[in-house]
């Protein structure tokens, strides 16, 4: 059905409300009086009276009393007075008749998208086009796989396709698959271990484990396997393992290895200052003065502040901060940078949650 | 085409809207009966396109259109039906056109229903009503518009809030909002008779069954999500003094009130000034929540969207309507007349104490809610004002409120005899002090005041039982005549019965719950016993399971007592993929009105998981008590309704002659 053809059918049935009530004649007020409510209370009065509820003095007291009432109320109701205000009358209508389309539209037009129609989900889903939802390929590479479930390549194709939307068990028995008929390979095992945890919610279960160490047997530098086998240690509770493995991964890592940020970050986790620069930086600033490696921090607390000044959503960053000012002894600024924080991240609930908690680790809460 | 037409209706709802705002009043002063009656086909009309705007949208969750942004940012394919449907409103976008739906809705069942009016003052109240939404409508299209597109529809939706994907959606803000936007008519109805400057007991007849509608959905809305968040948030509590919460109690307070001065006002044509600026109040605080929750404020559960645009339009909206109708008050109030006096020992008296209470009680909440806000603003300094502030201050001014609640009823209008009273109330006393000797004697020693908590509670209910005891004339009369007396008694008096005993049965599970709630929190393995108030929880083992969009872990708990085997229970931790937030599905085990609750917490690595254990005494009277409170409301609204709707024309005509 064309848009506008219904907007039209509603656009009429709105002015017909308002003109409606014009069209009609009207013999006399039909609304309901004052006067009636108090003839229901004395009504109910009696009906009191009758059931022992009241006693005949009081009864008679309020009796008095609605009667004055409805006196002064019947005196007030002086009539219908029905006065047809003719030329009022024709303006509203002219209003409804022009106004009503008009207002309707112009206030649709810049808002809304009539060009556009429906998408619903299972209509999109049939359409044979070339956007095909990515859920439909999969569907077709599964249906094609459960006939040559042989097919190496294809389960290697699949697997992180499942994992990316979710599928975790899926995505695990998938790169069995890859595995098992095309080929073994440091990098399977390690995305088996990979899809096992997300399958477990998280959580670095044994068989995972035995994964990554397999894939590591494969290739000693597999970056992946260790990184998980770092976090298995961590959520053991060998947070030192943890910390060693993860320091071994970025002192052979190369400078610009995009993981860096990543495995830094669990190593300030489990309480080790990561080493942030690199291997250089660190030598250079071994063999500084004092003075020197003092403003070297500095100008690395600086940068940090800066940064946060103006994207405050990393609470890390923020406990970063305000931990380097404590341990510098500066205690004011760790002060400032604690409101700071707080107004950058008081508009999420759980980044000041976080922020709260980590504050309350430094000693520096309330 | 769906979502189109969806937003062309809400854009015609707000022409409608404008329409209505003018003409019947200008009708009401020129007395045209065709302008006023404009009112009600314009009201019909404006339910018509609001609902069909709500439902054309739910018809876009439920097929997920993901080209609404709306329904990709708060819907997901893989989501069960109903919470497809109650997605609609568990976003800002949709909650605010529920609330406008049901403002509609309100103000088609006063054009429908309410032929018992006079003329002018319908035309005035729908027109009142007709402002409000149409501020609603503006504020919606321009700042929150659930229809917006998007062209290149994405394949998949950002899922609903996993917290929110609960059967509570379905019905807390439904109820809630039936509350709010229930006494936009009282608040509709207040500035009409201002307007029309003439106010008399025959408003507060006409006024309290709409008021008594948003009170019942108000208080079952509040109880109800009260109780969802006992058992979706995990930590047992059940009231935490959340601002949002606060939000709703304060209308609650106010409207109760309301509720009881406007009785004054129809029965004694007395309090009619403070009925109105009551009314005003409560809208008031109803739009104030509104705009607590939308705007970003505050951040919790509730706020679902923080936008400072949305916050300006919410406060412009909250000045106008909150500043217009207060200085209209200021202006018309003094030429409104007086109504009749009375002694300070009466019913009308008992009442003024109850409105007294409930208001300082309103004013103590409304100044810890938004006290740190306003000194947040002012010197930037953060506090928080907790649930001690809260208990400190409304406890005592709830216990001689409660204490006086069985007075009211008893006394009588005009002139009443508070010894008589007393010596009615007498066998409530004795049973309350009863209570509080077993209670002592049981206890030997513990808490002081929970005992005396409890007979205050007992003196509560037991003094709604003689108040109905001594109309019907129990013990005094054979019982066929007392029989005879209760079914004749007014609906109205067995409500208001039902709703003071109810108070009184929510105090003891507040108290029960309180005192005597025992706690056990540990880190499980499988095969481990956890013991708690008598009770042997074992942990039987951790399954895992899918969902249809999340993962949940399971713990299987199988629970005995004495030896006894009852029902198993089966806590879980439910992990959302799309939002990658996970939830607590407290398991409960409800015996009498006391619960077992468990909850479970994160796993820990080798094999155990984190467990809350709650054993919690009576803990269900809590909402037990309000939906016993909701029931004497409907009882009381059936009474208005008969009494209303159906008057016997001959018996009153004979009066009317009698009165000339």
């Amino acid at each position: 059905m064309n848009p506008w053809f219904v907007f039209a059918l509603m656009t009429v049935a709105a002015v017909f409300a308002v003109l409606w009530p014009l069209g009609r004649r009207y013999q006399s007020l039909a609304g309901g009086t004052e006067a009636s409510v108090y003839r229901d209370q004395l009504a109910e009065i009696d009906r009191d009276l009758a059931g022992g509820l009241i006693g005949a003095a009081e009864a008679e007291q309020a009796r008095i009393e609605i009667s004055r009432r409805l006196l002064a109320a019947t005196g007030a109701e002086t009539g219908p007075v029905a006065q047809p205000t003719t030329r009022l009358r024709r303006v509203i209508a002219i209003v409804a008749l022009v106004g009503l389309p008009l207002a309707g539209l112009a206030i649709y037009l810049p808002l809304g998208s009539p060009q556009l129609g429906d998408f619903p989900l299972a209509a999109r889903s049939q359409a044979p086009d070339g956007k095909e939802p990515l859920v439909n390929l999969v569907a077709q590479v599964e249906a094609h796989l459960e006939k040559n479930p042989t097919d190496g390549r294809g389960w290697t194709v699949l697997a992180p396709v499942l994992a990316r939307l979710g599928r975790s068990d899926d995505a695990v028995r998938a790169w069995r698959n890859a595995i098992a008929y095309g080929g073994d390979s440091s990098e399977r095992r390690a995305d088996l271990g990979e899809a096992l945890i997300a399958a477990a919610g998280g959580v670095v279960t044994g068989e995972a484990k035995g994964e990554f160490e397999r894939a590591l047997a494969l290739n000693a530098d597999e970056v992946k396997a260790s990184y998980f086998l770092g976090l298995a240690a961590e959520q053991d509770g060998r947070t030192g393992d943890a910390a060693s493995i993860w320091k071994a991964m970025l002192a052979k890592a190369p400078p610009d290895a995009p993981w860096r940020g990543l495995v830094q970050a669990a190593l300030s986790r489990v309480g080790v200052v990561a080493p942030a620069l690199s291997d250089d930086t660190m030598a250079a600033a071994r063999e500084m003065t004092e003075t020197d490696r003092n403003a070297m921090v500095r100008g690395m607390v600086d940068r940090l502040a800066a940064r946060l000044k103006q994207n405050g959503d990393d609470v890390e960053g923020w406990l970063r901060l305000v931990r380097a000012y404590l341990v510098m002894g500066e205690r004011e600024k760790a002060v400032t940078a604690r409101a700071d924080a707080r107004q950058a991240v008081a508009n999420d609930a759980d980044r000041l949650r976080q922020l709260n908690e980590g504050l309350k680790n430094l000693g520096l809460d309330g | 085409m769906i979502a189109e037409a969806g937003h062309y209706a809400l854009v015609l709802a707000l022409g409608l809207a404008l329409i209505q705002s003018v003409a019947p009043i200008v009708g009401a002063r020129r007395g045209d009966i065709a302008l006023m009656e404009m009112a009600r086909s314009t009201a019909l009309a404006q339910l018509l396109f609001v609902g069909a705007s709500f439902t054309l949208l739910t018809a876009a969750h439920v097929t997920s259109d993901f080209s609404v942004v709306n329904v990709f940012e708060n819907s997901h394919s893989a989501k069960p039906l109903l919470y497809k449907i109650t997605g609609v409103w568990g976003n800002h976008e949709g909650s605010m056109l529920l609330w406008v739906a049901i403002l509609a809705l309100f103000g088609a069942l006063v054009a429908a229903f309410g032929t018992n009016l006079p003329l002018s003052l319908r035309a005035h109240v729908l027109a009142v009503q007709a402002w409000v939404a149409a501020a609603f409508y503006l504020f919606i299209l321009f700042t929150s518009n659930p229809f917006a597109r998007i062209a290149q529809p994405p394949i998949e939706g950002r899922d609903l809030n996993p917290i929110l994907q609960d059967i509570g959606l379905a019905v807390h803000p439904p109820m809630l909002y039936l509350g709010y936007v229930g006494f936009s008519i009282s608040f509709s109805f207040a500035v009409a008779a201002l307007l029309e400057g003439r106010i008399d007991a025959a408003w507060a007849r006409w006024v309290r069954p709409w008021t008594l509608v948003a009170w019942i959905f108000l208080t079952l809305g509040i109880a109800m999500g009260s109780y969802w968040a006992y058992y979706e948030l995990g930590w047992g509590g059940w009231w935490f003094w959340d601002p949002v919460e606060n939000a709703s109690l304060m209308p609650w307070l106010a409207g109760t009130a309301l509720l009881h001065s406007a009785l004054v006002m129809e029965k004694r044509n007395a309090l009619k000034v403070w009925t109105i600026l009551l009314s005003i109040l409560t809208f008031s605080l109803s739009l104030l929540g509104t705009f607590l929750v939308r705007s970003g404020v505050l951040t919790s559960v509730h706020s679902f969207a923080t936008d400072p645009a949305r916050g300006v339009f919410i406060l412009l909206i909250l000045c106008i309507f909150i500043g217009g109708s207060l200085s209209l008050y200021a202006l018309r109030a003094p030429q409104l007349k007086q109504g009749g006096l009375f002694a300070p020992i009466s019913r009308e008296g008992a009442l003024v104490l109850n409105n007294l209470f409930l208001t300082t009680a309103c004013a103590t909440v409304f100044i810890g809610t938004l006290y740190p806000l306003a000194l947040e603003v002012l010197t930037g300094e953060k506090i928080s004002v907790g649930a001690p502030f809260f208990n400190l201050t409304f406890g005592p001014l709830f216990v001689p409120l409660l204490l006086a609640v069985p007075f009211g009823p008893l006394l009588a209008w005009k002139r009443g005899d508070l010894l008589a009273a007393a010596q009615r109330l007498t066998a409530a006393g004795i049973v309350a002090l009863i209570a509080i000797a077993l209670m002592w004697a049981w206890l030997r020693g513990g808490p002081v005041l929970a005992p005396l908590a409890i007979g205050l509670a007992v003196f509560v209910i037991a003094g709604a039982i003689s108040d109905i005891a001594e109309r019907t004339g129990l013990f005094r009369m054979p019982l066929p005549v007392s029989l005879r007396r209760a079914r004749g008694l007014p609906r109205s008096a067995w409500g208001s019965a039902f709703a003071h005993a109810g108070l009184g049965v929510a105090l003891i599970g507040i108290v029960c719950e309180t005192t005597w709630n025992s706690e056990y929190i540990a880190t499980m393995k499988p095969g481990q016993v956890a013991r708690i108030a008598g009770y042997e929880l074992k942990l039987e083992g951790l399954t895992q399971r899918q969902g249809p969009n999340y993962r949940e872990t399971l713990a299987q708990f199988s629970v005995g007592l004495d030896g006894e085997k009852l029902p198993a229970m089966t806590p879980s931790k439910r992990s959302f993929t799309t939002r990658g937030m996970s939830t607590t599905e407290a398991a409960l085990l409800t015996r009498g009105a006391s619960q077992l609750y468990i909850s479970l917490g994160d796993a820990s690595a080798d094999g155990g998981i984190a467990i809350r254990a709650y054993y919690k005494p009576l803990v269900l009277l809590i909402w037990w008590g309000p939906v016993l409170m909701a029931f004497g409301g409907l009882l009381s609204l059936s009474d208005r309704r008969l009494r209303v709707g159906a008057p016997k024309p001959a018996r009153a005509a004979r009066r009317l002659q009698a009165a000339e």
